[in-house]
């Protein structure tokens, strides 16, 4: 493998690739996106539940996250309503995790000898997961670049042995390093290929139209619905005994139950962009989805890969 | 005698919380310091973004030896009770001693606690005060349990004498104290060692750190100001900016950049906020055209391109910051220009208080409060309303959305766009004043009546729900609300008789709650028109037909006020604290009819304070405390109230043919100067009965046996009562 750092990137898959190589060789496992929708890499189960219990865990992931309220049709210079975030999560946290972190930076070609890297407090939490932590946003020449987490809680339960979390914005980031001003100009694949592909390629049209089901024409009445639906399956799951009949096994169903968290949470979201939800109820709603979340946690430490072990 | 050098070195410490962790780390191991024995010279705390540091010079070597004498037994007392003493005293039977007392020979146990040396001592306290230090946050990292406010890396702890460095063995939860640190971050992160404070702030300047916080802003403040001046531009001043950016950085380089031309237009208040909020940056103002043009940030390192890239990072940041400022404000002026209609609309939805309703509630609440002040405050009833229906609008404009601080400001210009005269649009800002006890008080009419309503709102509403402070809490910043309703009356000269008005919001609050009744709306307009206890009370009942209504929504009303106005006289004590007036004196003036009124009650107080600071006046509070205590025990002893007019026929000695007189010519005088509202006269001619008063206390004996003269005495003595309590409430001044 030739060493890329020092030289500069030309694409925003090359800032991706580099970013997996680098975590890759640091120990982490590299994980795919987690195959729902979800408004950020956090929700991801390799975050949220793995980062309970005291096994240890090493893991970095891409995933593309959903945020229906920041659509703009594609013609805001950096704001979307997909976009991708890349993870890392390490259980417990390394005692050089910011120098992993800087040295993150440099694989992608930043120089930290010419560049000023900060890092502001900024204390992180998720009121729908019940989760916070103490850290910092990462700030290179005043642009924050990324997001530093030690895990304090998760789903109301304290997070011992401390996880560590490095959350990068992609498309900003990448947008820096590349010296792109609109994130659709932005070169995805190599601009040398016999094909070039800018980021607006490929998602502007898919901006336009999940701008336009999102704010105006997804329904209401069933999303509302589902989301109960969801909440109830939740629940469900999570009320049967941890014996499963059929196998005679000891088998609790975390994941499927945390899958309907992350379904209620997303539903959310959308009914928010639709305009739906008031101030009021704006909390009852994130009050249910947390609920959930604590659920889905509390199960999740009744698991072996949480930390459950048979008397 | 050894110097301590103390740093813990961790990862980024928020640079809101660093000056007081510096008091912290020095207040905690000087004060432990000084409990175990070991007293010092001098200390002082520095910090940075990554470390903690404490030196103490001249600390004591050891802790000082201490002998303490113990008390035992008598000599002869059962084995037992000898033995249990030496058990307890920790010392064995040859150290005791035979000692004669009074009581008899007593055995004496002579205990010595050697002293300690420093070292020892040093490292049970650091570590106390690293396991208990008062973070306001602090967290775990890693699998450890220690709790700092992130991740502690190391411990520097040296003792140092003429004859070296000592390190102080100390090991917390894996760190172990040593003798080194680590330079900069990027600039020069490898450990050295250090053998003293001289050495190690030395060394660390070497290594591209700043120890001192103080000398870190200096040093950004002069270096921005000259460039600033270099360019023939002034740099805008920023205190709580320069601090936090002190705390961001070990090594500050000062760098300028430009504002895009794009952006110049947008109001110097919201280039400053961004810029400041946003990107910590500080504003550079032309003189000649007064427009903000530059900023200057402060990077943490030098750069071989001597910050080139630094800059041109920056500036692309700001660029993209200024694009969204300058989106929002063209989005909100379009909006404000169409009327904002649609800012007035949604603020029907945005929540208040859930118990207290929307913005728009609430908005119309203040609106109608506005039109009765107005007159008071000298503005036009239909103005005051409308200014008070647009003074809030901008909440829902996209720009105070982004930056909340712009509230009120933003309105100002946006109520302007919409075509509104300026006296409307100041408005906006002005009404949310004064926010504290320093700050401008308005005085624009159309303000002060917007200011006052919003206040009396804000109170009245968490009155009625029963959201009132308690202790150090007061979450919805009540006490600052009616110290604000107490400036605004008395820098304007305002009389009112804050009563009515605080009964018909709280009404207006009942009536939200009652979710709108025609005939409850009604009656709040008949009782905000004639004050609701006062006489109208009895008409208001009969227009009513029906009582149970009135009940319903008045209910405790007349106590919430009673309660709300009390709470507004206690900010008025506090305030006028400061102006040296006593708070007895304010009790002895709230005392009084009218205190509802707030001017004539200060005009009072003042009156008497100056009074009562003079031996006239003093003496004066004596004699009726007398004629008050004579007259309050006869009337208990006799069952009757002697109000009844004295005659000077039965009045047998000079003296007391003296005070009739005296009290004639006092109330001759007391009177008109009461209904002038001119109380320093009152004041004067009250405390001219003080002669009179005490010659007749002097010579004559109020109870005597003629039982006509006695009655006529002890009513004499109720006209001074009566004169008297006509200006203030006397019984209440101490001493």
């Amino acid at each position: 493998m030739t060493d890329t750092t020092r030289t500069a990137p030309r694409s925003f898959q090359e800032i991706i690739l580099r970013l997996q190589t680098y975590w890759a060789s640091r120990g982490c496992a590299i994980l795919q996106p987690y195959d729902m929708e979800v408004g950020a890499g956090t929700f991801h189960p390799a975050t949220t539940l793995r980062a309970l219990g005291s096994a240890p865990w090493a893991a970095a992931y891409v995933q593309p996250s959903r945020r229906p309220t920041d659509g703009r049709y594609g013609e805001n210079p950096n704001r979307l309503q997909h976009y991708y975030q890349y993870q890392v999560l390490i259980k417990p946290s390394p005692p050089d995790l910011q120098d992993l972190y800087l040295g993150s930076l440099e694989a992608i070609g930043i120089d930290v000898s010419l560049h000023d890297i900060r890092f502001v407090e900024d204390d992180w939490e998720s009121p729908t997961l019940g989760a916070w932590g103490l850290g910092w946003e990462v700030w290179c020449d005043g642009m924050e670049v990324s997001q530093f987490t030690y895990f304090q809680q998760v789903g109301g339960h304290d997070c011992a042995p401390v996880s560590g979390e490095l959350t990068y914005g992609l498309e900003r980031l990448a947008m820096y390093v590349l010296g792109i001003d609109h994130v659709m100009d932005m070169p995805f694949n190599d601009p040398q290929s016999p094909i070039p592909l800018t980021y607006g390629d490929v998602f502007r049209q898919t901006e336009e139209e999940y701008a336009r089901w999102n704010f105006d024409v997804a329904n209401t009445e069933m999303l509302l619905r589902h989301f109960e639906e969801a909440e109830a399956e939740c629940a469900a799951i999570l009320a049967q005994s941890h014996d499963d009949p059929k196998t005679g096994k000891r088998i609790v169903m975390a994941h499927p139950a945390y899958d309907q968290c992350i379904k209620a949470s997303h539903i959310f979201n959308l009914l928010d962009a639709r305009g739906v939800i008031s101030v009021t109820e704006r909390q009852a709603y994130i009050g249910r989805v947390r609920a959930l979340a604590k659920q889905c946690a509390d199960a999740f430490v009744q698991t072996t890969a949480g930390g459950y072990a048979a008397a | 005698m050894p110097d301590l050098l103390i740093e813990l070195f961790s990862e980024e410490i928020p640079a809101r919380m660093q000056s007081r962790a510096g008091e912290d780390l020095k207040k905690r191991m000087t004060d432990g310091l000084v409990e175990a024995g070991l007293t010092y010279a001098h200390a002082s705390a520095l910090t940075t973004p990554r470390r903690l540091t404490l030196a103490v010079e001249g600390l004591l070597a050891n802790s000082p030896t201490i002998r303490e004498e113990r008390k035992g037994p008598k000599v002869g007392a059962p084995e037992q009770a000898v033995e249990g003493f030496l058990r307890g005293a920790g010392i064995t039977r040859d150290q005791l001693e035979e000692r004669d007392t009074p009581k008899g020979a007593v055995w004496f146990a002579m205990i010595e606690k050697p002293g300690r040396p420093a070292a020892e001592i040093v490292a049970e306290v650091l570590e106390d005060t690293i396991r208990n230090f008062p973070w306001p946050k602090s967290m775990r990292w890693g699998a450890g349990s220690l709790r700092w406010v992130r991740p502690l890396h190391s411990i520097l702890c040296i003792l140092t004498t003429e004859a070296g460095a000592e390190v102080v063995p100390l090991d917390i939860d894996g760190i172990a104290a040593g003798n080194t640190t680590a330079g900069h971050r990027f600039m020069a992160p490898a450990r050295f060692a250090v053998t003293s404070f001289e050495d190690y702030q030395a060394k660390l300047k070497r290594a591209f750190v700043m120890l001192d916080t103080a000398e870190r802003a200096e040093h950004i403040w002069n270096d921005a100001q000259n460039m600033a001046f270099a360019a023939g531009l002034e740099l805008v001043e920023d205190k709580g900016l320069l601090a936090e950016v002190a705390g961001l950085v070990e090594w500050p380089v000062v760098l300028m950049g430009r504002i895009g031309d794009a952006f110049l237009d947008l109001p110097p208040e919201v280039l400053q906020t961004s810029m400041r909020e946003h990107q910590k940056f500080f504003s550079v103002k032309n003189p000649k055209t007064g427009r903000i043009e530059r900023f200057v940030t402060v990077a943490n390192r030098e750069t071989a391109d001597q910050g080139a890239t630094i800059l041109a990072g920056n500036q692309k940041v700001l660029s993209a910051r200024l694009s969204d400022a300058k989106f929002f404000w063209e989005n909100d002026l379009r909006v404000a220009r169409a009327g904002m209609d649609a800012w007035a609309q949604a603020l029907e939805n945005v929540t208040f208080h859930n118990k207290l309703g929307s913005q728009g509630d609430r908005i119309r609440r203040i609106a109608a409060l506005a039109r009765e002040l107005a007159p008071l405050a000298g503005a036009d009833a239909d103005r005051a309303e409308q200014a008070a229906k647009l003074a809030k609008v901008d909440l829902n404009s996209e720009m105070v959305f982004e930056f909340p601080e712009l509230q009120g400001l933003m309105g100002r210009y946006y109520v302007e766009a919409a075509g509104h005269d300026a006296a409307i649009a100041a408005v906006a800002q002005a009404h949310y004043s004064p926010l504290g006890p320093s700050d401008d008080v308005p005085t624009a009419p159309l303000s002060v009546t917007v200011a006052l309503a919003d206040k009396l709102d804000t109170l009245t509403g968490f009155w009625a729900i029963d959201e009132k402070p308690t202790g150090s809490k007061d979450p919805f910043a009540l006490r600052r609300a009616a110290l604000g309703v107490i400036r605004l009356v008395l820098a304007n000269d305002l009389r009112m008789p804050l009563d009515r008005y605080i009964d018909a919001q709280l009404l207006r609050h009942r009536y939200h709650a009652s979710n709108g009744e025609a005939a409850l709306r009604d009656l709040i307009e008949e009782i905000a028109d004639h004050g609701v206890f006062g006489a109208a009370f009895e008409t208001i009942r009969e227009k009513l037909g029906d009582p149970d209504a009135l009940e319903k929504l008045a209910g405790d009303v007349p106590d919430l006020s009673d309660d709300l106005l009390a709470f507004i006289h206690d900010r008025l004590k506090v305030f006028l604290r400061d102006e040296g007036i006593r708070h007895d004196v304010i009790d002895a003036c709230i005392a009084m009819a009218g205190n509802d009124d707030l001017n004539l009650l200060v005009k009072r107080a003042r009156a008497l304070n100056a009074v009562i600071a003079t031996e006239e006046g003093e003496n004066l509070v004596q004699g009726f405390k007398r004629a008050n205590n004579i007259l309050t025990q006869a009337e208990e002893k006799d069952g009757v109230e002697y109000s009844f007019g004295a005659d000077v026929k039965f009045a047998e000695s000079d003296s007391e043919k003296a005070l009739f007189a005296a009290l004639e010519q006092a109330r001759a005088r007391i009177e008109p100067a009461l209904k002038a509202e001119d109380f320093p006269v009152a004041m004067a001619a009250m405390a001219a009965l003080r002669g009179p008063i005490d010659a007749f206390f002097d010579e004559v004996q109020v109870n005597s046996d003629n039982q006509v003269v006695r009655r006529n005495r002890l009513n004499l003595l109720s006209q001074i009562r009566g004169i008297c309590s006509s200006v203030a409430d006397l019984t209440r001044i101490e001493g």
